[in-house]
């Protein structure tokens, strides 16, 4: 799954995919702000077919915690 | 170049019919969204297609939070894109303050401002996935300068123009514009219905001497909805002969 976020990520947030591990923070790594998250959701949303409640999206900080998040949601790997 | 899609709501009649029509002619296909008046809508357009352009009826009420979600979606599905918002939709209950019935003020509130809110809300998501749009508030004179008689009218018409510039800081990063259009007295039915007292009245306020068209205000949001207005955002436009400066 990390690879395919990596390269959603990148995309979204501009930045190099090199630079993405499961501990990344998308605000004080890669500066993003709270737009940026939202559309970084909605990329993931119609990737991986989910619905991810504006509610939630605070508590997803790190890249980890994204997949975590998905894993739970019965996305596979 | 792809069709640009519009919504304007509250377009079967009024200032809402004009800018759909005006809209029409620059190219861009119109949705006509009407609450009560599906005949009136059908007729605007046909109008829109006789004068050359596209565009289709489509039924909500803007104060209904759900239904704005199923019609952006449904527009979306349909014709792929939303380029321009047109926030028209509005009604008066017009009484003095101390006369004024609870449910008078939170129907005019429920339309004119949470209404505005409803199809931002949802299409705010899909202009930002296009990484662009225009988003268009029609406020009033009456929310800038006040108007005995109106206080539930002219608090959802100020209630807009707060909304337009928090909208306009929150989605200035990704190119899209959220700007309001006041109008002032414009002879559409919602003025015809003013005694000939009033409209004397308010004739001798406004320095340009006569009531607009809603043509003038259609131009001025068509301006506002293209690439002339690319570097405008969180503006609120009098369209209203000079009677608020």
């Amino acid at each position: 799954m990390l690879e395919k976020m990596r390269e959603i990520i990148a995309e979204q947030l501009n930045c190099e995919e090199g630079n993405i591990t499961p501990e990344t923070s998308f605000k004080d790594d890669l500066g993003a702000d709270s737009l940026d998250l939202f559309e970084l959701v909605m990329a993931l949303e119609d990737e991986y077919s989910v619905e991810i409640p504006a509610e939630e999206l605070q508590e997803l900080t790190t890249v980890g915690a994204v997949m975590e998040y998905l894993k739970n949601k019965g996305v596979e790997a | 170049m792809k069709k640009s899609i519009a919504l304007v709501t509250g377009a079967s009649r009024g200032i809402g019919k004009a800018i759909a029509l005006t809209l029409a002619k620059e190219g861009i296909f119109v949705v006509v969204n009407y609450n009560g008046s599906r005949e009136r809508a059908e007729e605007a357009v046909r109008e829109i297609k006789e004068a050359g352009g596209d565009g289709t009826v489509w039924q909500c009420s803007v104060a209904d939070y759900g239904a704005c979600q199923e019609m952006i979606a449904g527009i979306v599905k349909a014709y792929g894109s939303l380029d321009i918002l047109v926030n028209n939709a509005g009604i008066t209950r017009d009484n003095l303050a101390m006369k004024m019935r609870e449910e008078e003020f939170d129907e005019v509130i429920a339309t004119n401002l949470k209404g505005t809110f409803n199809t931002i809300r949802h299409t705010a998501r899909q202009m930002l996935k296009q990484r662009g749009g225009k988003i268009i508030n029609i406020s009033s004179v009456s929310g800038v300068m006040g108007n005995a008689g109106q206080v539930n009218y002219s608090a959802s018409k100020a209630g807009v123009i707060g909304l337009t510039k928090s909208m306009a800081r929150e989605l200035a990063s990704r190119g899209i514009t959220v700007n309001a259009v006041a109008p002032g007295f414009i002879a559409t039915e919602m003025t015809e219905v003013l005694s000939e007292d009033v409209k004397k009245y308010a004739e001798s306020q406004i320095p340009l001497g006569h009531f607009g068209s809603p043509e003038d205000v259609a131009r001025m949001v068509a301006f506002l909805a293209s690439e002339n207005a690319d570097y405008i955002t969180g503006q609120v436009i009098c369209v209203d002969g000079g009677m608020s400066m």
